[in-house]
């Protein structure tokens, strides 16, 4: 799935014009110049979420307004891999992050944390460069782990902007 | 409509019978449409399995309303079926929480429910709207009794911490004054002839008089205070009975203070298609349709096994699984058919012998956060302070929903509200919290909607989905680009085994989807074991 950029308020108009655009051909003239003539002059464009409008499954997101790296962890992550980053075992698993030699390559927990990993959802368009970089450093150096290379929010917008970006599976 | 009872049922099938013969396909979808047909669940009453090959066996991986469905409907139709389920206990999703109950969810958390006896808590799903057909058709045959769930209570609440300096606002008064406002302007647009281009002049007068009674507007098109308007938004003080009944009629807010709020977000929800009335429950809680289906296949499912490999050849299936709770070495269940309903953010850690297209389906699909609270009360104030019987409280608090018990309305005695109901970015930090601080938290700001909150609470349990041990979450997060490039590999039959649950389903997260999916999957299934069984015989 490729990596949605982060351009806030904008990807959700279009959607809204491609709906208009669907819809023209199954209304008459007039109609149809006057709903494409409503839309394009409504002063107010948020994106449906915005105004109450989901679809069924399709709860709108938000975004996180935590900062640093401990902050964002115990507002996130330990939800699902625990707060002493041992990870959890049910059913299935969710991994440990503590002494996780996955962590090596910073590319791999930035990836990550933009795309999700199967059951993981992703998180690219609920939390920024910056706060994807300050978690995955804090978690890189924390936790029995000591990698002392950081990863840089300019790294992150590398990550998320990469075609090349690989898929969901690991 | 006119068409009603089962005399005109008849004439309706015949009727649409002729019209399919002579006019198509296409036309028929039309009338079908017209006459109050199609546009509803696919569910068609109760599946045909007639023919099953003698001997057959079927594994059904996990318990809930898919996998039991399965069970239930298989073992119907002769096949040799095994259930294998993780919990102790059937119904996976379809839980609810009583007095006495414990739950441990992940990292160890551990909670003991308090309610008292009778009152209750539904972790999941805890509504069934009324084109939920087989849903509702699974209750029936099984004598599950249902009520009324009114999602849509007019005295409930919209709230927002930022409007009407944090006070919450009636539904009924925001939804009569925003309707009655809107009707205002529109009303006086089109009586000073400014949507002339627009509405032709045969409309224009039938328009004005519908607005009017749209919107309760006076002759000159306004909406103001008047024995009309309260009648619709109620009054300030009720009519009453003897001396002194006059009633005080109410004023209505001004579109500004409508339109400021941003409280017309909330207007929509309960008429969506999925949550407009009539919506229904089970009496004493969401899990007795799926104990109505276990007692059904009960000497058939094994608890506590946890599935970790799916294999299949030529012959058959073989499932590897552990006991749960205390491990060890795996034993092996063999069938010649599989239907499994285990969660995707489960099974695709499971190693399992299915083709590419299922198998990358399966990594593809994400699951949703989502978090509820139950909160019991020393007496049901909402009732009697307050004059709420059922319904949804909506909030921009991150409790995000109030709802209030649709079972005892009226009664003396403690109550159990769901005081939190929490998705997208709230849902995860609240997921991070310990159990007993989120119970926390929902008493703390229920309170600025509830006054009565600190002195009537008495305990509370909490369930974040992304940390309960038989699903790592709450439900698959489909997106449109997903189920273009997965939907349909997830669905399709691999060999011998095939998928089934509300992730197979375009019916997120409802029991609906599961049993339809359940049902579509066993079908399929069945006309295979017939094929197979015909070329090889």
């Amino acid at each position: 799935m490729p990596i949605q950029v982060r351009d806030r308020g904008h990807p959700s108009n279009r959607a809204g014009d491609a709906r208009v655009a669907r819809l023209l051909p199954r209304v008459s003239g007039r109609a149809a110049a006057l709903l494409l003539m409503l839309t394009l002059a409504a002063p107010a464009r948020a994106g449906d979420e915005a105004v109450g409008l989901v679809l069924p499954g399709q709860m709108p997101l938000g975004h996180f307004d935590q900062r640093g790296g401990e902050n964002l962890y115990r507002a996130i992550c330990q939800g699902c891999h625990m707060p002493d980053a041992r990870g959890a075992q049910g059913a299935g698993q969710y991994p440990a992050l503590a002494a996780n030699p996955k962590l090596a390559s910073s590319a791999y927990p930035a990836l990550t944390v933009l795309q999700g990993r199967r059951g993981m959802p992703p998180f690219a368009e609920s939390l920024s460069d910056e706060q994807i970089a300050e978690v995955v450093n804090y978690v890189r150096s924390h936790f029995g782990n000591s990698f002392a290379d950081n990863v840089t929010p300019g790294d992150v917008a590398r990550l998320r902007a990469s075609p090349s970006t690989p898929g969901k599976s690991p | 409509m006119a068409l009603n009872g089962s005399e005109t049922a008849i004439s309706r099938r015949a009727l649409l019978q002729r019209i399919g013969q002579s006019a198509g396909a296409a036309m028929l979808y039309q009338s079908m449409s017209a006459l109050g047909f199609a546009g509803e669940s696919t569910y068609t009453g109760p599946i045909d399995l007639s023919g099953a090959p003698r001997g057959a066996s079927v594994l059904v991986l996990g318990a809930g309303m898919a996998g039991l469905v399965a069970a239930y409907e298989l073992q119907r139709a002769g096949y040799k079926v095994t259930v294998l389920e993780y919990n102790q206990r059937a119904g996976g999703r379809s839980w609810t929480l009583r007095g006495g109950d414990e739950y441990t969810e992940l990292g160890g958390f551990r909670q003991r429910c308090e309610f008292e006896t009778g009152l209750y808590f539904n972790p999941g799903p805890w509504r069934i709207p009324f084109h939920h057909h087989a849903m509702l058709d699974y209750a029936r045959r099984l004598n599950v009794p249902l009520e009324p769930f009114p999602q849509l209570n007019v005295n409930a609440y919209l709230h927002s911490h930022a409007a009407f300096g944090g006070k919450p606002q009636r539904f009924r008064h925001m939804h009569a004054d925003f309707q009655g406002h809107v009707a205002e302007l529109l009303g006086k647009a089109v009586h000073r002839g400014q949507l002339d281009a627009e509405v032709s002049v045969e409309d224009k007068e039938k328009l004005l008089l519908a607005l009017r009674s749209y919107g309760i507007l006076d002759q000159d098109y306004r909406y103001l205070k008047s024995p009309l308007t309260s009648n619709r938004r109620g009054f300030d003080k009720d009519p009453g009975g003897g001396i002194d009944s006059r009633p005080t009629l109410s004023d209505p807010l001004t579109l500004s203070q409508i339109v400021q709020s941003g409280l017309w977000r909330m207007l929509g929800t309960s008429f969506r298609y999925e949550f407009s009335p009539s919506m229904l429950q089970p009496v004493g809680g969401m899990d007795r349709i799926a104990m109505a289906l276990y007692r059904e296949v009960a000497p058939l499912v094994q608890f506590g096994a946890k599935v970790v490999r799916i294999d299949q050849d030529e012959r058959g299936v073989s499932v590897a699984h552990v006991d749960a709770r205390r491990g060890g070495a795996p034993r092996t269940s063999r069938a010649d058919w599989c239907v499994c309903t285990i969660p995707l953010s489960v099974l695709g850690q499971v190693e399992l012998r299915v083709g590419d297209a299922m198998s990358a389906a399966i990594q593809a699909v994400p699951y949703e956060a989502s978090v509820k609270v139950g909160l019991q009360f020393k007496r049901r104030f909402w009732e009697t302070d307050e004059r709420i019987y059922g319904g949804v409280t909506f909030t921009d608090l991150p409790i995000q929903t109030i709802s209030y018990p649709a079972d005892r309305p009226n009664t003396t005695g403690k109550g159990v509200l769901l005081g939190a109901y929490i998705f997208g970015t709230r849902a995860y930090e609240y997921t991070a919290m310990a159990p007993d601080e989120r119970v926390r938290k929902a008493v703390e700001y229920g309170a600025q909607i509830h006054a009565q909150y600190p002195a009537e609470f008495e305990n509370g349990i909490s369930v974040a989905w992304h940390r309960v041990p038989f699903t790592h979450g709450c439900f698959g997060k489909w997106t449109d680009a997903l189920r273009d490039k997965h939907y349909d590999n997830l669905c399709a039959l691999d060999g011998r085994i095939v998928l089934a649950g509300e992730h197979a389903s375009r019916l997120p997260a409802w029991q609906e989807g599961a049993v339809l999916s359940s049902l579509d999957a066993v079908g399929r299934l069945h006309q295979r074991a017939i094929a197979t069984h015909a070329g090889a015989t």
